[in-house]
């Protein structure tokens, strides 16, 4: 079954107002909330069952040894290609191919960037000091919550490059759906984004 | 191959292996033993709720929970019993047959709607009227010292129970995990507080007729469960925390204490044996076994 | 109208094994899902023996799984244990829910709504290849040093923490579980509500398209927390973490090492939330297709519109809100205050509203029917009073002051079982027989099936009946020898009920497996709607080809019109255009 044969996979349907996969992407993100929601959960409860003293202190301020600029700039890394992620999409809709390929090539490297900076400057000296997921459980989620949003960044890459290179060929069957596709993307990509807004100040900030 | 082919083949194979069922269940019947228990249990043990010790006055909790297990169950049985006698009806009355044909008139349910809200009423009784109030009592109702409650503490391992009385000072020596050996300090007891001296371990569970125990449960290694058929109470050991029970005998004699959460391989066999005893004959134990492991020789389990 | 005449005929590959057609999705997702089912319950048989002749040696297979798991043929405490935990998952998550969501669900749902297939065909096909993978680690997870994960379907830390490698195996299995369900549910709110067929509004759904929306969302929803926890668990066991373990333990005589004293510092509570955040849900994923399922066999097989067909809906949907607030109703023990015990006991009241609103109206639209009794309306029918029994054993369980003396014991195991096995899996039986002719164009026979829902029933109660009984008098669950304890020694001819019930039971089945597998070849071929029902699934062929129907239906009124018009029929099909 192709999308010519299925309806509303690129028109929308009178009713819900969306084309199907938009409303297939709003649904996976309402499960995204469910993941990373019970991972703030547990370090809500963790954080406030904390013992006072020995091993499992709680660290707080300096002593997380996370630098708040580091992450600061990944913040703004992140906004901005959201924003580049966007632009794409518009100008898709402008019927602009070449310049959304542009402009998907700039979120991937910002994405890229994201990564570089958090792997150099945070995560290796953090192991190189001792300061692995073990030592207490500040590290223990520290690296899971942003473990995993590291992980859910690379699956965005990986989804992006497929649209740079191999995906960009649907531009030419049908580029309403090729647009649709990148709106789908570039949802996923703000709730990412969405993500770490929310880390940044709870783990650094906190 | 035809329906009544089919039919026949399979009820053939189904009667052989009906009948190679029972065989071996004639047979089986001569596999079955029972293990012998040194200590008899007081009290009569079958299909219905355990004896329940628990003195009536002082911890009232206990005969609610029978209440409420019993006329939950009554309750349960009425609706079932009604509404079945509808559903036979219905299957009966209502079974396709000649010149019967399906109505679709509107039906008119009154009944079910005084039901539904009859239902709901009780529910809601047997919640605000008996749960909430003795779940109040369990958590609450803690005697007070002038009482003289017994103190223990319960420490849960895999896969005995461990109890801990403060002795005659009345206080609990000092505890923690890096004093804990199997053989010599089972309560992990600082060698360096002098409370600890006179502090009580044993492996029954030895409680006063007629005068409250205030338990701390906890555990060393996972989550266990103290549970006391008879005096109905049960609370989660879980490590890392200290959680408060009480309860007060009013029956002597010797009565299960079992495991009611998974814990690991033995599990099962996780038991200890609560023995209620007169205050003086209590007394006497105590004494006695304040005086240290040398003097005091534990008459253990099975 | 098949897109695909232009196109070559697909190879083996893509047609029966990578197929994105959701016939054959359905088709592979039921043929494993009951693999599944008769895997856990061959392993309770197992396990029924040991309870009722503890420390005999088990004939015949003791001597054939080795001396790791069965010395002398008597199994040990740990492979019981893992026999337990295995039995729960399997059945839950690799039986119950792909049969109902996975195999009925996506095999007559987009029939049901007149669509060609669902939204997404290709993620379709990743959900069950996920949903494989996943069982195949949760089989090979047996294999591992220390054998198969054992500490309950639950997985309490800080037990499931310290557990041998087969914990991290269903750790991992888990999550694919969890990946599949989450992918699935996407589909099919995407499906309802994107691709009903033209006049098919949301209240002219059959009810068993209501029930599988609500189910979806239930997926969705509850199944992430389960899969961060899954996460941390895993970390605990494989990277030295403390999530779920405090500090302090000491288990075995020393402190607990993962290279280095862990530092402790978490809750094993914190694992128990997260859990059952999920796992009550879950309890209601389980129920709710099953409900849906009897609803549309009893509609055809009475006559006449079910009754209350908007309570029936709104019931299912406040159902599905309230299953998120009653989930610590399971964690009464644990410590619970007086204010969070009152809030869970009573949203936990409240929930049983609508299931008792959906139960009476199932039971009402008998009244002044035309009932049929055949095989699939048999079971449809047995599950009302089953389900009747399991419901209302949940009360002195959601009740904190009757759970303090029930909790752990059989009383739970009885009741939640009720609720799953002659509930839950006698709905898939009677779905089984109704909609083979659908997916086959043949019939099951029905002698067979007449035995199999009567030795069924009988071996259902005979296994599960006394279990409330031995539960109220104290015995608990997950014991290995009942016998340990001398208050169980008076019950052991309840356990030993149990147990021949339970061979009873498998017995049962043959006919049923036997009747399934030459049906599908020899079966009596009958006509697409040999029910005549009204529902849009059947006015397709039987089988369906690809693509479902000839023409793109359209739908005229509701989905129960029996009885309804003065026509030569009893019935009015949804898709048939008013006459005149």
């Amino acid at each position: 079954m192709s999308a010519d044969v299925l309806p509303y996979t690129v028109k929308p349907h009178p009713v819900t107002g969306v084309y199907s996969g938009k409303l297939g992407v709003w649904l996976f993100l309402a499960s995204e909330v469910m993941l990373f929601g019970a991972l703030f959960s547990a370090y809500v409860l963790t954080r406030t069952g904390a013992p006072a003293e020995g091993p499992a202190v709680w660290p707080t301020g300096e002593a997380t040894h996370l630098s708040w600029k580091i992450g600061g700039i990944n913040t703004l890394i992140l906004i901005v290609s959201s924003v580049t992620m966007v632009m794409a999409w518009a100008k898709c809709k402008m019927n602009n191919l070449a310049s959304a390929r542009k402009y998907l090539i700039v979120t991937f490297l910002l994405a890229a960037a994201f990564l570089f900076l958090k792997l150099t400057f945070e995560y290796i000296p953090k192991f190189h000091h001792g300061l692995v997921p073990s030592k207490n459980n500040f590290y223990g989620l520290y690296f899971t919550l942003t473990g995993l949003h590291a992980l859910h960044i690379i699956g965005g890459m990986i989804v992006i490059a497929y649209f740079i290179g191999p995906g960009a060929k649907l531009w030419e069957k049908d580029p309403e759906y090729y647009t649709n596709r990148l709106e789908c993307t570039g949802l996923y990509w703000h709730f990412v984004d969405l993500v770490w807004i929310f880390l940044f100040p709870v783990l650094y900030l906190m | 191959m035809n329906s009544r082919r089919q039919t026949a083949k399979g009820v053939f194979v189904l009667a052989v292996l009906v009948l190679g069922l029972f065989a071996a269940h004639t047979w089986a019947q001569g596999t079955a033993t029972a293990p012998k228990f040194s200590v008899p249990l007081t009290g009569n043990y079958g299909p219905h709720l355990p004896p329940n010790i628990a003195n009536i006055k002082a911890q009232p909790y206990a005969h609610t929970v029978d209440k409420l297990i019993n006329w939950l169950h009554v309750f349960m049985v009425l609706l079932f019993v009604g509404w079945g006698s509808f559903f036979i009806y219905c299957l009966v009355k209502f079974r396709q047959r000649a010149g019967h044909k399906a109505e679709t008139r509107p039906i008119k349910a009154k009944v079910s709607k005084y039901a539904e809200v009859g239902v709901a009423v009780f529910e809601a009784f047997l919640l605000i009227g008996l749960s909430i109030p003795a779940w109040a009592s369990v958590k609450n109702d803690f005697p007070s010292e002038d009482k003289n409650p017994q103190h223990v503490r319960v420490l849960a391992e895999q896969f005995q129970w461990n109890f801990h009385y403060p002795g005659p000072d009345g206080i609990f020596g000092r505890t923690s995990p890096e004093f804990l050996d199997a053989a010599s300090n089972p309560l992990g007891l600082d060698p360096s507080d002098a409370h600890g001296k006179d502090d009580i371990y044993a492996t029954q569970l030895h409680v006063p007729k007629d005068r409250p125990v205030i338990a701390d449960i906890s555990s060393k290694d996972v989550i266990h469960s103290f549970f006391i058929p008879v005096l109905r109470i049960k609370q989660d050991a879980i490590p890392g925390m200290r959680i408060p029970i009480w309860f007060e005998a009013g029956q002597t004699g010797n009565y299960e204490i079992e495991c009611a959460q998974l814990c690991g391989n033995n599990h099962y066999s996780m038991r200890a044996l609560m023995v209620v005893q007169d205050e003086a004959a209590f007394d006497k134990w105590y004494a006695k076994a304040a005086q240290g492991p040398e003097e005091f020789n534990e008459d253990d389990l099975d | 109208m098949s897109h695909d005449d232009h196109h070559h005929e697909l190879s083996f590959w893509r047609k029966y094994v990578f197929s994105v057609d959701h016939k054959v999705i359905g088709i592979q997702y039921g043929i494993t899902a009951l693999c599944f089912l008769l895997f856990g319950f061959c392993l309770m048989m197992m396990m029924r023996w040991q309870l009722a002749y503890p420390g005999k040696s088990l004939p015949v297979i003791g001597g054939l799984l080795g001396e790791a798991f069965m010395p002398g043929g008597v199994m040990t405490p740990d492979f019981y244990n893992s026999l337990g935990a295995m039995h729960g998952t399997i059945m839950v998550f690799l039986g119950v829910v792909p049969m109902l969501v996975g195999a009925f669900g996506n095999y007559i749902m987009p029939l049901q709504i007149g669509a060609p297939d669902m939204s997404f065909p290709r993620l379709n096909m990743m959900s069950y290849w996920v949903y494989a993978t996943g069982g195949v680690i949760m089989l090979a997870s047996f294999f591992a040093p220390g054998g198969a994960a054992a500490s309950g379907w639950t997985s309490y830390a800080p037990l499931s923490v310290i557990a041998t490698q087969g914990q991290t195996w269903w750790l991992i299995g888990m999550i694919f579980l969890i990946t599949s369900s989450l992918l699935g549910s996407i589909n099919f709110i995407v499906t309802i509500c994107q691709l009903r067929a033209k006049g098919l509004t949301m209240f002219r759904l059959p009810f068993f398209v209501w029930a599988q929306f609500v189910t979806s969302f239930l997926l969705l929803l509850a199944f992430p927390p389960l899969e961060a926890a899954g996460v941390l668990q895993l970390m605990d066991r494989v990277a030295g973490t403390s999530f779920f373990l405090p500090e302090g333990l000491v288990v075995s005589g020393q402190q607990l090492i993962h290279g280095h004293v862990v530092a402790g510092g978490g809750s094993p509570l914190l694992w128990q939330h997260l859990f059952w955040f999920l796992a009550h849900p879950e309890v209601y994923v389980l129920i709710l297709p099953a409900m849906g399922m009897v609803a549309e066999i009893i509609a055809a097989n009475t006559r006449k519109p079910l009754w209350g067909y908007r309570a029936l809906v709104y019931s299912t949907v406040f159902l599905g809100f309230m299953s998120f607030v009653v989930w610590a109703h399971h964690m009464f023990i644990t410590g619970m205050g007086t204010k969070l015990g009152m809030f869970f006991a009573a949203t936990t009241m409240i929930i049983s509203i609508p299931s008792v609103v959906i139960l009476t109206a199932l039971v009402i639209s008998l009244y002044n029917g035309s009932i049929r009794f055949n095989v699939p309306m048999l079971f449809a029918l047995a599950f009302l009073p089953m389900f009747g029994i399991g419901g209302l054993t949940g009360l002195p369980l959601g009740l904190p002051a009757s759970d303090i003396q029930l909790h752990d014991t059989y009383y739970v195991i009885a009741h939640f079982h009720y609720v799953v096995a002659p509930g839950t899996i006698f709905a898939i039986f009677a779905g089984v027989y109704h909609w083979f002719p659908k997916i086959t164009g043949r019939k099951m026979n029905d002698a067979l099936g007449k035995i199999h829902f009567v030795i069924s029933f009988i071996g259902m109660n005979g296994v599960f009946m006394p279990m409330f009984f031995v539960g109220v008098a104290g015995m608990l669950r997950r014991g290995y020898d009942p016998t340990a304890y001398e208050a169980n020694a008076n019950l052991m001819y309840l356990v030993r009920l149990s147990s021949w019930s339970a061979w009873l039971l498998g017995v049962g089945q043959l006919p049923f497996i036997f009747n399934f597998v030459t049906s599908i070849f020899a079966g009596k071929k009958v006509e697409e709607n040999p029910w005549k029902a009204t529902t849009l699934e059947w006015a397709a062929p039987s089988p369906p080809p690809h693509g479902n129907f000839a023409t793109v239906p359209v739908v005229y009124r509701g989905p129960y019109e029996y009885n309804t018009h003065d026509r030569e029929d009893d019935y009015f099909p949804q898709h048939l255009a008013a006459e005149a």
